[in-house]
């Protein structure tokens, strides 16, 4: 048996409107209500209120054996509550199917786990909370932002409470192993051994199967791709090859893959649409998601992650947020406010503080512009990653002049 | 392969980047074992490289027996010229007219076009007397290809042409519509249009100038093609000492003070720099007609105490300006190229550049904003000074980009162009027999062939 777990990713972050050293000290009011608007209009359009229709439908239609997994990052919950509760809402209706589990993640998109361990855990437990109000579900699994992972992070999320965690399957990970089977997180690296020993890798690890996944996330819609046209049957016939391989195929992809990023001229709903079908042809598939999986599948191996690795471009590694000085230096100070910034308790303040942790905004400064920067390009709406880091910054001297000020008040 | 080539100056007598360009140039061709007969005006240095032969014009027109020859190519030349003397508008001589700045006369650089230097009264009875040389020339000498740098060439290179027969190949570094803006010398102009409508080729520096040649002259896209400019990498290799005083921070502004250069854009944008950050010195380093204006301006602003003008630089005088500075500004309101900011960078000195300039299409490193933006530029400029890590990213990324700014790739292009010849006609043939086959024909041959198709398609691209 083996089960396929797909999971998609739902995020738009808070962008932030144009600010010149001129606004500092005179606006506090950072965001760009406006665009954000705009772009989570045109993304509801043509992504999630479509293919949210779409599995449903398929959910119905398949009576429990087609399931699907959801992470919404709460930066976007919180926008879908104020602009569009009705797309809200289509999510709600598709966790009361009870064939979908939505994951934790930092509340904020963040890259909190490499700078504050506290704030990591606080924005975990107001995701978590925030997923239980609106689905009603007790976070079983954890992702990190773009699927960062280490032992040290493993061992966080198992403290938090979490059965399983998702990673990147890259060969850093995993050697020549398969990523088509459950590990279990390695109890090395760091730490009291007795207590590694004792309590640590216990925690669950399902890996990204990159390969069949950026198939449909990346390649679908290119024409130079030797496999074009992608149908659903010849891709089912992979999957259905890598039988007697493993116990799980991870499918993590982007939500905004369907209609957004893959548009819908290229067939990727038509293809959506037969999947499931193709793939249950076959009486030795099922799917499952990450918390079913983890209940119901035991670990063989364990992976030993030190470094930090994420799911991105083809280092798979952390240089798209924090490669060069640029971003170093934003997150640096960012995160140096933070005492100053809890220390004023000023709800406003902190929520400002806590929108410009998300990851986004970091990667709008990758320097990074050959063979990835394509894909960074096209995701950045600045110019330049020189005029990202210049608006952020600017906003940063602000934020952090009203920390300043509020303290000597 | 022989060139003739026909330029207006070489270091170390310079004005602008239109000889340091061809310095580069004539090097790296004959870098490549090209040929390089170089014909200038007027000549006072020996060749600096071998393959280079310098070709003094005013010597061939000095032999009495040339003298009394008529001047063929007079009809060739647009009305304005025909009848000297001519009145010229000096759109590179500084401090002319009433008033005026300082003392600008110790400034060698301009002598070329300056008035009374022993090139003749002006500027355009410079040019023609240039162009009968050209024809003279070019029966002399043997060579395969003509190539002239900008519109003072055009007559000598129209000459050598009819002499010779030979292809004629326009390089366009800067047109008259980026030195005047709207405010065009009219005879300048149509010998730029005639130029560019006799030449076989035209190679312009970069695809801003390319578009300007297309929409503001008419000219055939088909025939343009584009070659970046680049850095001498004997210079790039060179590390410099550092004045900089972590304090007092110093924007530089180098380069004519002229309409072309926007240097009231940089002075309205140090006021409102000034008023954020107090200490911050500007300098303007260069002369030009606009420079009076400019000395006003600042006076106006009350920051004449920040901003400081130093006259025309060169030599050690521009290095220790560049190791001065944090940031260096290139505001122009239209420029073909853009030479100056590869310098600063050279120095590590982050540059801030107008989006209305070509060398803004080669660089990925540098601040981009558009000239008439001055909250925008200001708002560049704070944030180089004031955020250290973006000045380190800049200047760590501008190494590497500098790197693959080499003159060899650019006359390596130039030769492409110089040899593009037979298929530039056999696809004007083609096409009028409706023939479309030609480049799939093409592109199953041998490997300067698959170039060849790869030039072609990429012209057909852009245009």
């Amino acid at each position: 048996m083996l089960a396929i777990c797909l999971y998609f990713q739902v995020h738009q972050p808070c962008r932030l409107k144009r600010y010149t050293a001129f606004d500092i000290g005179r606006d506090h009011d950072y965001e760009d209500r406006e665009e954000n608007r705009r772009l989570l209009e045109k993304v509801a359009g043509r992504c999630y209120l479509p293919a949210n229709a779409l599995l449903l439908n398929l959910i119905r239609k398949y009576e429990g054996r087609f399931r699907v997994a959801f992470s919404i990052s709460g930066v976007l919950l919180d926008q879908l509550t104020a602009y569009r509760p009705d797309v809200l809402e289509s999510f709600q209706g598709l966790g009361e199917t009870g064939c979908v589990e939505f994951l934790n993640e930092t509340y904020y998109h963040s890259l909190s786990f490499l700078f504050s361990k506290d704030e990591f855990c606080a924005q975990v437990g107001r995701h978590r909370r925030k997923v239980k109000e609106l689905f009603g579900q007790d976070g079983k699994t954890f992702r990190f932002t773009e699927l960062i992972y280490s032992n040290d992070l493993a061992r966080e999320a198992e403290s938090l409470g979490y059965e399983v965690i998702l990673a990147e399957g890259a060969e850093v990970l995993l050697g020549d192993r398969s990523p088509n089977r459950v590990y279990r997180a390695s109890g090395n690296g760091g730490g009291d051994e007795n207590d590694n020993g004792a309590r640590a890798g216990r925690i669950k690890v399902l890996l990204r199967n990159y390969r069949l996944s950026d198939d449909i996330s990346f390649r679908f819609s290119n024409r130079d791709w030797r496999e074009y046209p992608l149908t659903a049957e010849k891709y089912a016939h992979w999957i259905h090859g890598e039988n007697g391989a493993g116990k799980v195929i991870n499918l993590f992809m982007d939500y905004e893959t369907f209609g957004e990023h893959q548009w819908a001229e290229t067939g990727v709903f038509r293809f959506l649409e037969k999947l499931p079908g193709e793939i249950l042809k076959h009486r030795d598939f099922v799917f499952a998601t990450p918390a079913e999986i983890a209940r119901t599948v035991e670990p063989g191996d364990s992976i030993d992650v030190p470094e930090l690795s994420s799911w991105a471009d083809t280092e798979r590694d952390l240089t798209a947020w924090q490669g060069n000085s640029l971003q170093q230096d934003a997150a640096g100070t960012l995160y140096g406010l933070e005492r100053a910034v809890k220390a004023c308790k000023d709800a406003d303040l902190l929520d400002s503080w806590r929108k410009l942790q998300t990851s986004d905004h970091f990667y709008y400064m990758c320097t990074k512009w050959f063979a990835d920067g394509d894909v960074h390009k096209y995701f950045n709406p600045y110019p330049s990653p020189y005029d990202a880091y210049i608006n952020y910054m600017n906003i940063l001297d602000d934020l952090s002049k009203q920390v300043t000020k509020e303290k000597r008040s | 392969m022989r060139v003739l080539m026909f330029g207006w100056e070489f270091p170390p007598v310079v004005s602008g980047g239109l000889g340091t360009a061809c310095y580069g140039i004539t090097k790296a061709l004959t870098g490549l074992g090209n040929h390089v007969l170089f014909v200038m005006p007027r000549i006072e240095l020996s060749c600096p490289f071998p393959l280079l032969t310098l070709i003094s014009a005013s010597d061939i027109l000095n032999a009495a027996s040339e003298r009394e020859k008529p001047l063929p190519e007079d009809s060739l030349l647009p009305l304005p010229l025909q009848n000297a003397p001519l009145i010229l508008r000096p759109y590179q001589r500084a401090g002319q007219g009433g008033g005026g700045p300082p003392d600008f006369s110790d400034w060698p650089a301009e002598s070329y076009l300056a008035a009374g230097e022993g090139y003749g009264v002006d500027l355009f009875a410079e040019v023609r007397r240039y162009g009968e040389a050209g024809g003279l020339i070019a029966a002399r000498e043997t060579f395969d290809v003509i190539h002239g740098h900008d519109w003072m060439t055009v007559p000598a290179c129209i000459a050598a042409r009819q002499a010779s027969g030979r292809p004629f190949i326009l390089h366009i570094h800067s047109l008259e519509y980026d030195r005047s803006g709207e405010e065009i010398d009219e005879g300048i102009f149509e010998l730029e249009r005639l130029g560019m409508e006799a030449a076989d080729r035209i190679i312009a520096v970069s695809h801003y100038t390319k578009k300007a040649i297309v929409s503001r002259y008419g000219i055939d896209p088909g025939k343009i093609f584009v070659v970046y400019n680049a850095m001498s990498q004997r210079e790039a290799g060179e590390t410099y000492r550092t004045l900089k005083d972590r304090d007092n921070k110093v924007v530089l502004f180098m380069g004519r003070i002229t309409f072309q250069k926007g240097p009231d854009y940089f002075i309205d944008a140090a006021a409102r720099v000034l008023k954020e950050m107090p200490e911050v010195t500007f300098i303007m380093a260069g002369s030009g007609d606009m420079m009076p204006r400019m000395v006003e301006r600042v006076a106006e602003l009350k920051i004449g105490k920040r901003v400081h003008f130093t006259g025309f630089l060169q030599g050690s005088q521009v290095e220790e300006a560049m190791t001065l500075a944090d940031l260096y500004v290139m505001p122009s309101v239209s420029e073909p190229f853009g030479l100056a900011p590869l310098e600063a960078m050279m120095y590590d000195v982050p540059v801030i550049i107008s989006r209305q300039s070509g060398v803004s299409e080669v660089l990925k490193h540098a601040l981009k904003v558009d000239f008439w933006d001055v909250d925008e530029m200001a708002n560049k400029m704070i944030a180089v000074l004031k955020y250290p890590s973006l000045a380190g990213e800049l200047v760590e990324r501008a190494r590497e980009e500098l790197k693959n700014l080499r003159w060899e790739k650019a006359a390596l292009k130039i030769l492409e162009v110089y040899n593009s010849d037979s298929k530039s006609e056999m696809i004007s043939r083609r096409q009028g027999r409706g023939d479309a086959g030609v480049l799939s024909i093409r592109r199953g041959a041998a490997d300067d062939a698959n170039e060849d198709s790869a030039l072609i398609l990429n012209r057909n691209k852009v245009s």
